[in-house]
């Protein structure tokens, strides 16, 4: 149940602090298991379905929606409190260093506006070092997580298509929920990339396009569990699938798309084992004097004050960057360099995604009759990475890949419709200029890629010796680079780009095509898919958890967001974190209950 | 809810066979909702509701302005007869940093266009004919052409061309005329009609 304070009475068995992917399906899984767990929520409870802003159209709201400091994805985008800047919370930079850290402080985090993309990590993203040397391999291979990708893409709903290329798994039959039928700027593309030999493909997105099947699911997921079949069904009875409005960053009041708030949360709530404390911002996991860990200190964020909570078992899912924060954080005279630090690793290697975006103006698409073409919000196809033999053989100059996403159209006009428009028009207005609109809208397509990063001894996160936030806690000072591996990648993707639009007959927007990869990248952090900062490994000085996110310093502390990330391949990760959490609690549960934390 | 133990068998019998309906959360939130804040706003009630800044003749002027830049057709109305000029002002007045650095330009281009229309027609810009008003916009309506001396006054003209679609293109009359369809319930996606797979040679 929702708390104001945590019960003073209560023993929980786990904290889990977070209730974003990891801390969702972590708390979700130990209270299914039967475990009393308290999760601490940074943010404000938050209710998708009695708050998202369905069918709300521009005009309705300040600036056409547009997006402000307030409010960086607009207007109508589910983020609370937060975005780049959180009020009265700020992050440090290194000199010479560019880093944008998004945060979202409401319950269920990033999950509420995220993109949806559920990509599987592939064989070769897991020993990446082993196959090119460079980076580091995991500790698990993609057989050790193809179980829980399964049974995670099962339990939140993706759609897809069976397609099982090279280093791009697909799911076993059954799995995955149809995908939409493609769109007409789609085909299009498709069209376009044949001659140039890239596959054009069902994308998978954690969007139902069929609602789940409650009645043989539940048992499947979750075998002789009787408590998690029932509160899974139920759960799974109360969710719609998509009917094709609204886009999914706003959040889904009829629970069609994945969110920790709509989909995790509530079964959670419905064991009557958890219970969940909004506006506690946790500063440190605190440590008994054998070592174990034993609870957690947080502010209360609306009366300011200090409190602490005792537990068994510590989960850490706020995120990979605070995760690493709190431990870096958690210090005392037994742990000066902050908890679970004893490889010095904790904040080291942080990854976010390679970006670099192209837009072109497709003349085939001009005048197009006129029809609905809003569908699942996100992409119902896209390109995955094609270019694996070509890369291992060394002809493209840089070591990894990335995929394409892509869209445009005839999409709801907002803040931003027309915007540079006169420069195909030689600068048309009055009746001219309406003409040209009708012609030219619904023409401009956008291409984006999206890239794996190698980690870096110069890209990581440590506590800022001067500045804390309006809690009184430390706060993170980014350093970060990026090496020829990713600005070249960033190159090639705006070069692949400008070939696409090119064989669809359209033009590149802007004309000129940058070539200098430094400048065509996305800023660190940008992507907004930070993990990496306290990666897995198989021994305790070249990693800071074992192969089941558990730390090897202390033994009753495990994490489940994107820390644990050993590499970031060009597959979001939401879905890696959410598989990964489920596996990661299956040990942990097992662990409790053989006594051994 | 009392204790925490016997709970699924105490559970069952109660949740019985009962099928749940769609959309009846199965554990009731407590009502927080949003807090009224700048980063927290109250999405199903928004709010514009800052000061306006623009005066009526500076309003005036604005409104032949984007009457010039998107008239009246056969097809739709012009942007003042939807609110432009007013929605530009919302604009302008905002409290951000680069929607007061756009006032500062969109004010001073209007003074711009009644000082230039003084100087070539001896009257404001409000009051000249549509062939007068054609022959100023013409200097200014694009900026890598326009002369040294017209430069600042196209980024204005650009700037508010910008405005008078957004502002006129997100307006029921403006989504008519574009012929977006959209933000409605389907039961089912299709995929393209056959017309358009024709028109892009995907047939």
């Amino acid at each position: 149940m929702f708390l104001q304070n945590p019960k003073s009475q209560t023993t929980y068995d786990v904290i889990v602090v977070g209730s974003g992917a990891g801390g969702g399906m972590a708390a979700y899984q130990l209270a299914v298991a039967g475990l009393k767990v308290l999760v601490l929520e940074a943010g404000r409870n938050y209710d998708p379905v009695r708050e998202t802003p369905m069918f709300k159209l521009p005009r309705e709201a300040p600036l056409r929606a547009g997006g402000t400091r307030d409010k960086p994805f607009g207007f109508y985008d589910a983020t609370v409190d937060g975005g780049w800047e959180v009020p009265g919370e700020p992050y440090t930079q290194a000199p010479g260093t560019e880093f944008r850290w998004w945060r979202s402080r409401m319950m269920g985090g990033r999950t509420n506006h995220w993109g949806r993309i559920s990509l599987r990590q592939g064989p070769y993203d897991f020993k990446p070092k082993s196959r090119d040397g460079l980076g580091a391999d995991w500790p698990i291979t993609y057989q050790d997580l193809a179980p829980y990708y399964d049974k995670t893409e099962m339990l939140i709903g993706v759609y897809g298509g069976d397609d099982d290329l090279e280093n791009t798994p697909g799911s076993p039959p059954g799995v995955l929920q149809p995908a939409p039928a493609p769109r007409a700027t789609e085909l299009l593309a498709k069209k376009g990339c044949t001659p140039l030999n890239i596959p054009v493909i069902p994308a998978h997105l954690a969007i139902m396009t069929t609602r789940q099947d409650a009645s043989s699911l539940p048992r499947k997921l979750h075998p002789g569990n009787r408590l998690a079949q029932r509160v899974l069904a139920q759960s799974m009875r109360s969710r719609q699938a998509c009917f094709w409005a609204t886009p999914c960053g706003w959040g889904c009041s009829i629970k069609a798309n994945f969110q920790s708030t709509t989909v995790l949360i509530p079964p959670a709530l419905a064991t009557g084992n958890c219970d969940i404390v909004a506006d506690a911002m946790v500063r440190e996991v605190t440590v008994d004097n054998s070592g174990r860990a034993n609870g957690v200190s947080y502010v209360d964020k609306l009366t300011r004050r200090d409190r602490h909570v005792s537990a068994k078992v510590v989960v850490l899912a706020a995120s990979a960057c605070e995760t690493a924060r709190i431990l870096l954080n958690s210090k005392s005279s037994a742990f000066p360099n902050g908890l679970s630090n004893s490889s010095g690793l904790v904040g080291k290697y942080l990854m976010d995604t390679v970006g670099a975006g192209l837009q072109g103006q497709i003349p085939a698409l001009e005048n197009c009759p006129p029809h609905n073409t809003d569908g699942a919000s996100g992409m119902h196809m896209y390109m995955p990475w094609w270019l694996y033999q070509q890369q291992l053989a060394g002809q493209l100059g840089f070591a990894r890949g990335y995929h394409i996403e892509f869209g445009g159209g005839r999409g709801m006009p907002g803040g931003g419709i027309f915007g540079g428009l006169e420069n195909f028009t030689n600068g048309s207005y009055g009746k001219r200029f309406k003409e040209d609109a009708r012609r030219y809208y619904g023409s401009f397509m956008f291409f984006d890629g999206r890239g794996e990063m190698i980690p870096n001894e110069d890209s990581y996160c440590e506590i800022d010796p001067d500045v804390v936030d309006q809690w009184g806690i430390p706060v993170l000072r980014f350093h970060w680079k990026w090496s020829e591996h990713e600005t070249r990648q960033a190159a090639h993707m705006l070069k692949t780009f400008s070939e696409i639009i090119q064989s669809m007959g359209g033009k590149v927007v802007g004309g000129r095509v940058e070539t200098d990869g430094a400048r065509a990248i996305a800023r660190g952090g940008q992507i907004i898919h930070e993990v990496g900062t306290c990666r897995m490994g198989t021994d305790a000085q070249s990693s800071v958890l074992n192969q089941w996110c558990q730390s090897w310093d202390i033994k009753n502390l495990f994490v489940t967001d994107g820390a644990p990330f050993v590499s970031n391949a060009d597959k979001n990760p939401t879905l890696s974190i959410l598989a990964l959490a489920w596996r990661t609690t299956d040990r942990l549960v097992e662990e409790l209950k053989r006594g051994n934390l | 809810m009392a204790a925490m133990t016997g709970l699924p068998v105490l559970a069952s019998s109660l949740a019985a066979q009962q099928p749940q309906p769609i959309n009846r959360p199965a554990v009731q939130f407590p009502i927080v909702g949003p807090r009224g804040t700048p980063t927290d706003p109250d999405l199903l009630h928004p709010k514009k509701d800052w000061p306006r800044k623009l005066t009526p003749g500076e309003l005036a002027t604005l409104a032949v302005l984007v009457d010039t830049i998107i008239p009246a057709d056969a097809k739709s109305p012009s942007a003042s007869a939807v609110g432009v000029p007013a929605w530009i002002n919302e604009y302008v007045s905002a409290p951000y940093d680069g929607q007061m650095r756009d006032l500062i330009r969109v004010r001073g281009g209007l003074v711009w266009l009644n000082v230039e229309s003084g100087k070539r027609f001896g009257k404001t810009f409000a009051r000249l004919t549509a062939d007068e008003r054609t022959r100023i916009c013409d200097d200014i309506c694009y900026l890598p052409k326009a002369r040294p001396e017209f430069q600042s006054a196209a980024r204005f003209f650009d700037l508010v061309r910008d405005l008078t679609a957004v502002g006129f293109y997100t307006t029921d009359a403006g989504m008519r005329d574009l012929q977006y369809i959209g933000n409605m319930a389907l039961p089912k996606f299709a995929g393209p009609p056959p017309e358009v797979l024709k028109h892009l040679g995907l047939a």
